[in-house]
């Protein structure tokens, strides 16, 4: 377990204890400053060379890693798969190879399988890796991101600032994760995130949508979904994720929306205050009504902006923190 | 509607009761005493001599609607059913097109609360009964539906039925299987064994059912999601079970009459009647089963009510369809096989009480469209109940039957036991073995 | 728990030993009230001023003289922050600190700008600080007021306002804070 992500790989929040957590919530809060700026930009990654490498198709999460590295000021590669090499039938290791031989200082990759970024990371040890999704495994600054909206909007609604009221904030704070559990890398970061934070977690999902032995997970597993609604601080809507079969899980999208989804009918069952998140993209009239996203309860948009501080934080601090100093 | 008194007959409920009258007012069993003053338009029922218990439940009767109206309908079943004692039917969903949709579910619904029994459904579990696919079985649960199957054919591939069971567990409902691997069984018509050979007929092996029991008590196991093993017809399928459910798995099984009346060698004219899936087993097997009932160790008796068109069993027999009637003669064949000392607690027990738990038709099985079924007979409980004598002798007639269809295996049989009166919620709806 | 602010007191890992104290608390108090008006004197008007101290040492100092000018000139001046962590040279040389708010409200252009800060040593944090504003506008003036130069520049950077010159040995500390200054060392804690 890493105590701080300061020059080291994000891979996994599964590696992280809750004081590397927090200490990437709390440079976020700054990068939230530096994005409010007329200039969103500051110099720290000055002269550093970014690769984005993206197997798997994602516009948001890219271009969101993109500008975060360039509000850093660092020179940004990217990768696009669809007429690249790789489609040629080259190894992961010999496109990481040609790219490093190019001279990069990180790497932020997505690939459709579980582990590619740890198989990467050991192919280029000088480089920083950081994990921008595998397969159904992780998600980071997902789930790094979910977690400090989380803290942004109940920190405004406390009236004090993020950073002193961190800690209190998730203690037994009932976070609801609703959906396709099963193959969701987003749900997996979330749970790790959220776990590590003090949350109380509660999972809710068609049984074939569930993991596998999830009772050893730091989460209780609920079948009555309108009680664990009524329950709920924090409702977390996952995607049905068709594109890796798990339409075969359930009998149809309408059958989904009908045991799980969030309608409006259910969205009365919440409490005023309750927040509703998604990582997007949302299947709307799915896993959530139309009318429901655009409520005020809805953070969703919060989540979008939040992600380039975020990032900003992920890439600073494991990417301009590689120094040797007194005390590292 | 008007009260109904029954007389004098031997009232069976959770133990044997004592000889009783049973005083039946407005759906409900007002009372049971020795001697009731009934009020003066009460309907009389004679049952002396009779067993007087809970009406039965046919876990699983092929009703043929929606498209092959021309064998059955969902009326003419539920007439056959009340003339066997039954107040209540789970209809199958191998219909054309299958019911596995809210849509069709309704339609059954529907037309079987305008007959006098209650009909539920059993939902397909997959799309189509293709084994492929998940049915919405939670959108058909919404409509009360608490068993599903893919009866005719069992689910063949392991990571579906998995699946399912995984995805009905929270949904408070049991699957059911027709145990028959297609691979091992494809082609046959009849056992496999010295017989078939003989006749020349491909055999359906035993072990395509006993496979398939191995395979889903394993499921069980493993998903801990409850299973109902539909007409078991060989003895080592029937100690599978009854191992599995001794270890504490959430199993049941049913037997079919025919199953424990009749063997392979009712096949040896050829004759298409005899030709059901699973097919007639080897003697053994059918005393196996016979066995079971007397120990009382068998949960349900199920008729697997099949009705074909004539002109469909007046194929060759490897071209017929297989199945066979069962309703209108499941209670005599039941009482038979249960032997000289048969118990009439065991009797209403696999014929009404073990099908209704399983079907969930029971008063605490929670607020659903149906009356309740298999209960203790006391008074406050809905009036389902059965009059059975066990005295009465009869013969078998394929041409005075309730069901539109006539294929029924024991034309000409004689008969020892017969259903005397049926009162399907309050109402006398089969009095002195007749319809009324 | 501690408040990002004063966990940039002290590098990581290194706690402060101290030998002597130089100056109390009421030293520190008249060196920045003489600072003010050093200020007001140089800078005739004090409408276009913005006093910006540097995460985090010079935070309470910058707060402490924009209250000192305001209650000298009637006017009412506030106190902004910087934080430097992003805009610092030597980031792949030294560990990271940690980044604390930024607060700076208004455009800097044609302003003239005091920068405040508790010690000034080699004269990097004051050149990051020099870039970081930038960002803000172009001032008109940049002026530099610190509580201690301890000498040791390595960059041609010079205070315009100073509390007190202590020179000192490159392996001895100075911490500077409103209650006093103190001379030590810093060890591994």
């Amino acid at each position: 377990m890493i105590d701080s992500i300061r020059g080291t790989n994000l891979l996994s929040l599964d590696d992280l204890t809750k004081a590397a957590i927090v200490e990437v919530l709390d440079t976020a809060e700054s990068f939230v400053e530096v994005n409010r700026r007329t200039i969103k930009k500051v110099p720290a990654l000055k002269g550093r060379v970014v690769a984005s490498l993206f197997f798997e198709e994602s516009t948001r999460t890219r271009l969101s890693f993109e500008t975060a590295a360039k509000r850093l000021s660092a020179d940004v590669l990217s990768l696009a798969v669809a007429s690249s090499s790789v489609k040629k039938g080259e190894s992961l290791r010999d496109t990481i190879a040609t790219i490093d031989a190019l001279g990069i200082d990180a790497v932020v990759m997505r690939h459709r399988s579980s582990g590619a970024a740890l198989q990467v990371s050991r192919y280029v040890p000088h480089v920083k890796v950081i994990n921008g999704g595998d397969g159904q495994h992780q998600h980071p600054t997902q789930g790094l991101l979910d977690a400090f909206t989380i803290r942004q909007v109940l920190s405004e609604r406390h009236d004090t600032t993020g950073l002193e009221s961190g800690a209190e904030l998730f203690a037994g704070l009932r976070i609801l994760i609703v959906g396709d559990i099963r193959h969701s890398r987003v749900a997996r970061s979330d749970v790790a995130a959220y776990a590590a934070l003090g949350a109380e977690i509660r999972l809710c999902a068609p049984g074939t949508l569930l993991p596998d032995e999830v009772s050893t997970w730091p989460v209780t597993v609920v079948d009555d979904f309108d009680d664990a609604l009524e329950w709920a601080d924090v409702v977390g809507l996952l995607r049905l994720q068709s594109e890796r079969g798990s339409g075969a899980f359930v009998a149809s999208l309408d059958e989904f929306t009908f045991t799980h989804g969030l309608t409006v009918e259910r969205a009365r069952l919440l409490r005023p205050e309750t927040l509703i998140m998604h990582p997007g993209p949302m299947n709307r009239g799915v896993e959530i009504d139309s009318r429901v996203v655009d409520s005020d309860a809805a953070i969703v948009e919060r989540q979008v902006s939040n992600g380039v501080p975020i990032r900003m934080a992920v890439l600073y601090l494991c990417v301009a923190g590689s120094g040797e100093g007194p005390g590292l | 509607m008007s009260a109904l008194v029954i007389r004098q007959g031997l009232v069976v409920g959770v133990d044997v009761g004592e000889v009783a009258d049973v005083l039946i007012v407005d759906g409900r069993i007002a009372e049971i005493a020795r001697s009731i003053d009934a009020p003066g338009d009460a309907y009389e029922v004679d049952a002396r001599d009779c067993w007087v218990g809970p009406g039965f439940v046919d876990l699983h009767t092929h009703l043929r609607e929606p498209g092959r109206e021309a064998a059955e309908t969902i009326e003419s079943g539920a007439r056959a059913g009340a003339l066997g004692g039954y107040c209540a039917l789970v209809a199958m969903p191998n219909t054309e097109p299958a019911l596995d949709s809210v849509a069709l579910v309704s339609f059954v619904l529907e037309r079987g609360a305008r007959t006098p029994l209650d009909v539920a459904v059993a939902g397909a579990i997959t799309k189509d009964r293709r084994g492929e696919s998940l049915a919405p079985l939670a959108e058909m649960a919404a409509l009360g539906v608490r068993l599903f199957t893919d009866d005719g054919v069992g689910v063949q591939d392991p990571s579906v039925m998995r699946r399912a069971l995984t995805y009905a567990k929270p949904l408070g409902v049991r699957l059911a299987q027709h145990c028959e691997d297609e691979a091992l069984a494809a082609g046959g018509t009849m056992n496999e064994g010295e017989l078939s050979a003989r006749l020349g007929l491909t055999g359906r092996p035993a072990l395509a059912e006993e496979l398939m029991v191995l395979r889903d008590i394993e499921l069980v196991r493993l998903t801990n999601s409850p299973l109902h093993f539909l007409h078991l017809s060989t003895k080592r399928s029937l100690d599978l079970v009854l191992g599995a459910r001794a270890m504490g798995l959430p199993v049941s099984f049913e037997v079919a009459p025919h199953h424990f009346t009749l063997d392979e060698s009712a096949c040896a004219n050829y004759e298409p009647v005899f030709k059901v899936h699973p097919p007639l087993r080897a003697r053994g097997d059918v005393e196996g089963l016979r066995d079971a009932l007397r120990r009382g160790v068998v949960d349900a008796v199920a008729t697997d009510h099949a009705p074909h068109a004539p002109e469909l069993k007046d194929l060759p027999f490897d071209e017929a369809p297989a199945g066979m009637l069962g309703l209108e003669h499941a209670a005599s064949l039941t009482f038979e096989a249960l032997g000289d000392s048969a118990n009439p607690v065991s009797f209403f027990q696999v014929l009404s009480r073990g099908p209704a738990r399983i079907a969930q038709l029971r008063a605490v099985d929670g607020p659903r469209r149906h009356s309740a079924h298999g209960g203790s007979m006391i008074a406050g409980e809905d009036a389902n109940v059965t009059v059975f004598d066990p005295l009465e002798h009869w013969r078998v007639d394929r041409h005075a039957l309730a069901s539109r269809s006539m294929n029924t295996p024991y034309d000409g049989r004689a008969m020892a036991g017969r259903v005397r009166a049926t009162i399907a919620k309050g109402r006398l709806v089969v009095d002195q073995g007749r319809l009324t | 728990m501690a408040n990002q602010d004063e966990r940039q007191a002290r590098p990581r890992g290194l706690a402060f030993i101290a030998k002597s104290q130089l100056m109390t608390g009421d030293d520190v108090a008249r060196a920045l009230r003489r600072m003010a008006h050093e200020i007001i004197e140089r800078n005739h008007s004090l409408g276009s001023l913005s006093i910006v101290g540097l995460q985090t040492g010079g935070k309470a100092p910058a707060t402490k003289l924009a209250s000192i000018l305001s209650e000298i000139s009637g006017l009412a001046v506030d106190a902004n922050t910087l934080d430097v962590s992003f805009y610092r040279d030597d980031l792949s040389r030294n560990p990271i600190p940690a980044s604390s708010a930024t607060h700076i409200d208004h455009d800097l252009t044609d302003r003239t700008v005091v920068l405040v800060d508790d010690v000034l040593f080699t004269g990097r944090t004051i050149r990051a600080a020099l870039n970081a504003l930038s960002d803000w506008g172009r001032p008109r003036a940049v002026q530099l007021a610190v509580l201690v130069d301890r000498g040791h520049r390595e960059l041609p950077i010079r205070p315009d306002y100073v509390g007190k010159n202590l020179p000192t040995s490159l392996d001895e500390a100075i911490v500077a804070t409103l209650d006093g200054v103190w001379i030590g060392t810093r060890e591994a804690s």
